[in-house]
């Protein structure tokens, strides 16, 4: 019995810095997997003591991929300490503003960050233009930006640009690895798309600015409701926002979700047999407030709940009192399991073991992560769209289960079962990568009727930004949490504020979520289960593990953790590590 | 008057302007500078063989669309438009100078700008046509393969590539606690390796530059910028958080076309682009003047694009050309969308400007050195003759209105 040690490090086209590590069989099946986060700066420590309408920003740079995430949560947070109520053009804005996040973040994930490790580069070299043409027919109807002539050029640029033997950004990939599986044409519909998409996301994040101010880190909101007042009561900004729009639903659905349909079919017998399904336990705090009613009792367009061992016949609701974090393989020092509320921080770094082979790896009988192990209930649980979708579906939602369906009747026929592919299909690496294209094409289109909520509520002469309130009443001691869902998954800050001044910050992110250590009963975070059981075919060339980590598109900046750097607890200051911010 | 001397002194004082006039015998000796520095690279072995005329014709662009993008990069630099050829010449010469792009405490905020590019599209092929080698955000490679690309990248390219860095650096606690790679090297040991072999060393966005959000009090990790460890190098510091990818680009241009690093401030920051301050050239200057401010969010004020010094608007603090140039292809800035300047270029300004009151609210020492007693006297600072009645009566009116409270 020989097994191979593989470490992974850095892990590239993710937010942040992760390491994975993975121990193959004389298969080179993966029977065992740990991830680690090896970065951190202490954000919340950081926010401690500040004026609690300024902690937005400062919160927002725990990631410059959700951008605007954090921001927003931040300052729910403090609203929902606060009491204080948004006028509905804020709660508009605001939607816009992270739904336009949602489609930039899931178009640049999928073709700049993820399509790599589908698509094959130097193969689509080998493509014949007029074939690929027809190729991209089979999928959509109106194919974008794949005519003869599109793809001739494309393919001519990019051989120029293997030529010259220096392949910048595409060198050393795991190029002709035989686990890329689609054909010359395919690739270069791909390649085609992801030189597009370059273009479409910088338009994109025109949608982010337009109410924003710019992107990343936009400057718009502030507690009580939002400040682009000018750019709101402009109907050109609204038929700006509107035109970018339809530019970019037009991207989503010729050729982002045909390219999922490309590579769903391809690759759907890793989809049927589950390859990184993983924990098949689905969480989310919910999202995206679709009426005025008061925090947490507003419809959502994603509901928060719980789906457990895949099981879609029954949704557990949500409860945040039933999140308790673990640092058993983290490195903190803790007595127990805590609830974020009640979470002591005491770092305990005991590093990595360097080896005669000169190389550093994991001590992953003991502590080895910077992320702490989150549990809900008793069970470790996967976050994310996949998660949303499922959820959506298990939780009867009309919108999510027809976008859902389409797809998977769509994949039933592509793959001529006679009917729609089974649910379970999205229990895998591909079905995740599924689900985000078709959250992705669901925003675009419910995004279409906020704006137009938008301009009708300003026209109906409804100018109301901003709700006052009185800070010196109401901060003088106050709790809230904003709990939301970021692009990669359930996303939440709880905040105490005593005197005007923040007392407490936590947040616990997507990223503590899936790429958690073991925990105290020795169960695998989201990333760890994922991996286990997926053979690779080059051992040296570990591109299953980047798919399937991938998949789950990581952003562990947000999972940099408060560390009290005398190493002692911090008095009443309790904090959350759940996640690195 | 003691006051508004010390004010108007503050607005103008000499280390802040751009001499943007050098007389001939100064851009002769410029102009022959660059036709040297282009020849070298012209005859140096390229990196990529990028064309950019085939680039442009794939993208369905103009020789006409190029040069004026040069001609507005002409301006930006604060050349004279004689260069502009010069400039174009150097563009099409980008893929000569390789580009590491290395992260560390980051949140890949200015990668995400750089993607953004917020000039015209052909940015965006500037961005394609350097020879970027290395940015863990967008390479293919990763693990192992990605580690020897870099160490590959460095020995060809040995004292002739641009070491791109986003992000800040722990040197206290978190020292050992932050690490990358198969040997787990610190962000330190890592930076000083690649910074090591590069001809000189661009800090982008304000982490990398001073520090930015870790080194915010407590500063828990103990971040630095990347000047506080690189020594012997050339340091271009691009702070705002992020960057500009205009000022990014901007800067690559500028090393391009002449082998050194652009005119820098007291804080290694290109005059280019930091030598404006962002209240000399914003669109909502006027109502300062008049003494017109915005009082409370979505007031009347805000309804009518007025001044947001009294909302905390840190402009007249800050140096940066984000009035001139703004974001995301000029869709707009932080001010256009209604809310004040953060100060998001300066140092410590987590500590110093980010919060939505004005600074004699917050007693914060100005950089004057003097603590602002009212907004309203602060508002009186440079005044246009015309201004100076209307913004006293608003600035009466305002104190008249403060001492009506407090009664």
């Amino acid at each position: 019995m020989s097994s191979k040690h593989i470490i992974v490090d850095p892990i590239t086209r993710i937010e942040g810095h992760l390491r994975i590590e993975a121990v193959i069989d004389e298969n080179n099946v993966i029977k065992d997997a740990y991830a680690s986060s090896t970065m951190f700066r202490g954000i919340e420590t950081i926010l401690k003591g500040r004026d609690p309408r300024d902690a937005g920003l400062l919160a927002m740079r725990i990631c410059g991929v959700c951008t605007g995430t954090h921001y927003q949560r931040s300052i729910e947070a403090v609203e929902n300490a606060f009491k204080v109520k948004i006028p509905k053009n804020a709660r508009l804005v605001r939607n816009l503003l992270q739904g336009a996040l949602y489609i930039h973040d899931h178009v640049v994930h999928f073709y700049h960050l993820h399509g790599l490790d589908w698509i094959d580069i130097t193969s689509a070299l080998k493509a014949d233009p007029a074939k690929a043409e027809a190729e991209s027919y089979k999928w959509t109807k109106t194919p974008y930006g794949t005519s003869k002539s599109d793809l001739i050029q494309i393919q001519e640029r990019l051989t120029k640009f293997v030529k010259q033997g220096r392949l910048g950004l595409f060198a050393n990939g795991y190029w002709g690895n035989k686990h890329y599986k689609l054909t010359p044409e395919q690739n270069l519909i791909g390649v085609a798309h992801y030189l597009q998409a370059l273009d479409m996301q910088r338009d994109m994040s025109k949608l982010m600015a337009i109410y924003g101010g710019k992107m990343p880190h936009p400057q718009s909101i502030v507690v009580g409701g939002v400040t682009c007042v000018q750019d709101i009561q402009n109907p050109a900004r609204n038929a700006e926002f509107k035109s970018i729009l339809v530019k970019a639903r037009n991207f989503i659905k010729n050729a982002y979700l045909p390219d999922i349909a490309m590579a769903g079919t391809v690759y759907a017998d890793e989809a049927l047999d589950g390859t990184g399904a993983g924990l098949k336990n689905y969480m989310t705090y919910g999202d995206f407030r679709l009426d005025d009613n008061d925090f947490y009792k507003a419809a959502l367009l994603f509901p928060s709940g719980v789906v457990l061992n895949g099981d879609l016949s029954k949704v557990y609701p949500f409860d945040q009192a039933k999140v308790t974090e673990d640092v058993t393989h983290s490195w903190y020092d803790a007595p127990a399991p805590q609830h974020p509320f009640d979470g002591t921080t005491n770092p305990k770094y005991t590093g990595l073991e360097k080896k005669e082979d000169g190389l550093a790896y994991l001590k992953t009988d003991e502590k080895y992560s910077w992320i702490k192990a989150p549990v809900y209930g008793d069970h470790r649980v996967e976050v994310g769209p996949l998660a949303r979708m499922v959820v959506g579906v298990a939780s009867k939602d009309e919108r999510i289960t027809k976008y859902v369906m389409g797809f998977l009747d769509r994949l039933g026929g592509l793959l001529g079962l006679g009917k729609a592919a089974p649910a379970s299909v999205l229990f895998s690496t591909v079905g995740r990568t599924a689900a985000r294209a078709i959250e992705t094409e669901l925003m675009a289109d419910v995004m279409m009727e906020w704006i137009d909520e938008l301009a009708a509520n300003v026209a109906a002469g409804d100018h109301s930004t901003w709700t006052e309130f009185d800070f010196d009443a109401v901060s003088k001691d106050a709790k809230g949490y904003g709990l939301a869902e970021a692009p990669r998954g359930a996303l939440g800050h709880w905040v105490k504020i005593k005197d005007g001044k923040i007392e407490n910050y936590q947040a616990v992110v997507p990223s503590t979520w899936n790429a958690s250590p073991r925990d105290g009963k020795g169960r695998m975070g989201a990333y760890e289960a994922a991996l286990i059981g997926t053979k690779v075919a080059d051992p040296e060339q570990p591109l299953e593990i980047l798919r399937t980590v991938h998949s789950f598109d990581p952003c562990i900046a947000c999972a940099v953790h408060i560390v009290d750097t005398k190493g002692k607890e911090l008095g009443s200051f309790k904090v959350s590590t759940s996640c690195s911010v | 008057m003691d006051r508004r001397d010390a004010l108007a002194k503050m607005f103008s004082a000499k280390g802040v302007r751009v001499n943007t006039n050098r007389g001939e015998a100064y851009y002769d000796r410029l102009k022959k500078m660059m036709q040297k520095r282009l020849r070298e690279l012209r005859e140096s072995p390229a990196a990529t063989k990028v064309d950019i005329q085939k680039v442009l014709d794939a993208e369905g662009l103009s020789r006409r669309d190029f040069m004026k993008w040069a001609s507005a990069i002409t301006a930006m630099l604060m050349l004279p438009a004689s260069f502009t050829p010069l400039v174009a010449e150097a563009a099409e010469l980008m893929n000569r100078v390789p580009v590491i792009w290395i992260e560390l405490q980051d949140c890949a905020g200015n990668s995400e700008a750089i993607l953004r590019s917020d000039s015209p599209t052909i940015d965006e092929l500037i961005l394609e046509t350097i020879d970027l080698e290395f940015n863990e955000t967008l390479m293919a490679a990763a693990g192992h393969q990605a580690e020897a690309h870099l160490e590959e990248t460095m020995k060809t390219f040995k004292g002739k590539y641009l070491c791109v860095v986003e992000g800040s650096v722990p040197i206290g606690a978190g020292k050992e606690w932050c690490t990358i790679g198969a040997k787990a090297e610190t962000f330190e040991e890592h930076l000083l390796k690649v910074a090591g072999d590069a001809a000189a060393v661009v800090a982008v966005g304000t982490c990398a530059t001073f520090g930015g959000v870790p080194a915010a009090a407590p500063n828990p990790t103990g971040a630095v910028g990347v000047q506080d460890i690189v020594k012997g190098k050339p340091i271009i510091n691009i702070p705002a958080c992020p960057a500009n990818p205009a000022n990014i680009t901007g800067t690559i241009l500028h090393f391009v076309l002449t082998g050194q690093i652009p005119e820098l401030d007291h804080l290694n920051r290109p005059k280019f682009a930091f030598g404006y301050r962002i209240h000399d050239n914003c669109e909502r200057r006027a109502h300062f003047d008049a003494g017109e401010f915005v009082e409370e969010w979505g007031d009347e004020g805000a309804q009518n694009n007025w001044c947001l010094y009294k909302m905390g608007c840190k402009g007249p603090m800050t140096f940066n050309n984000c009035s001139i140039v703004r974001y995301n292809s000029g869709t707009n800035w932080p001010i256009g969308a209604g809310h004040g300047c953060i100060g998001c270029s300066e140092p410590q300004f987590w500590d110093k400007y980010a919060y939505e009151r004005p600074m004699a609210d917050a007693n914060i020492k100005a950089p004057t050195g003097g603590v602002e007693k009212s907004v309203d006297e602060f508002g009186l600072g440079l005044l246009t003759a015309a201004g100076v009645g209307i913004a006293i009566h608003a600035a009466i009116s305002a104190t008249a209105g403060k001492k009506e409270e407090e009664k």
